[in-house]
């Protein structure tokens, strides 16, 4: 089970800011869970776009890293604050 | 002292705070950014901030680690705001304390371009007939660039 965090725009794409997911055995980068979740929302590539970041396990994460081990994934838009 | 605070933030208190423990600095400068009042929605009710901790205050203590390596600051205090908040509320308070003021008037501009650009923070609008999710502008990325050209000289 991991915990998907969905921050920003993504909110509103995703209908909700957190949930609970068995990852399918064809997940395994962050790179494929980016296209799965893209789909699955039909997000029309708003989750394939470079600016959205991926951190797992509080740590950023690049396309090609492996997901093993992950209990929490966040999906990361722009980020800025003041 | 980096503090993200889900109740309303007390500038001029904070400053007071700030003064009694770096009474023997000689500079001390603040920022205060308040939530406006119009964007381009119309007029704002409220303004929604999002953070990711510990990710968020882990970034923002880094950029103090460098402020304090680029400049001779003897304190520095970063209180953002989290939560929901109304226009004229203060979302951000920082404050530097140096020997003299050059150090700290510019180690605040490096922070605040940190905090407009990179810190993890997402902010919402709110306004009466619409909600926006608002992104760093191009002239808060211009900004937040100056420090690494200086850096590359």
């Amino acid at each position: 089970m991991t915990r998907i965090l969905y921050f920003g725009r993504l909110t509103d794409i995703a209908g909700t800011s957190e949930e609970i997911l068995d990852l399918p055995a064809s997940v395994e980068t962050a790179g494929e869970l980016r296209t799965w979740l893209d789909l699955r929302f039909e997000a029309d590539g708003a989750l394939l776009e470079p600016t959205v970041r991926i951190a797992v396990n509080n740590e950023i994460a690049f396309d090609a890293d492996a997901l093993s081990g992950a209990d929490e994934i966040a999906l990361m838009p722009p980020v800025g604050g003041g | 002292m980096i503090t993200l605070s889900a109740q309303p933030i007390d500038a001029p208190a904070l400053l007071r705070a700030f003064e009694n423990v770096v009474a023997d600095a000689g500079a001390v400068v603040t920022f205060s950014g308040l939530v406006r009042p119009a964007s381009t929605l119309g007029d704002v009710r409220t303004l929604h901030l999002q953070a990711y901790s510990p990710m968020t205050e882990r970034g923002i203590e880094q950029a103090v680690s460098i402020a304090k390596t680029r400049w001779a600051l003897s304190h520095v205090s970063v209180v953002h705001r989290i939560g929901d908040m109304k226009p004229g509320e203060t979302i951000v308070f920082v404050a530097t304390a140096s020997k003299h003021r050059r150090a700290a008037f510019e180690a605040a501009d490096y922070l605040m371009d940190y905090l407009k650009t990179e810190a993890v923070f997402w902010k919402k609008e709110v306004s009466s007939d619409a909600a926006i999710w608002i992104e760093p502008r191009t002239e808060d990325y211009k900004d937040a660039a100056r420090w690494r050209e200086g850096e590359a000289s």
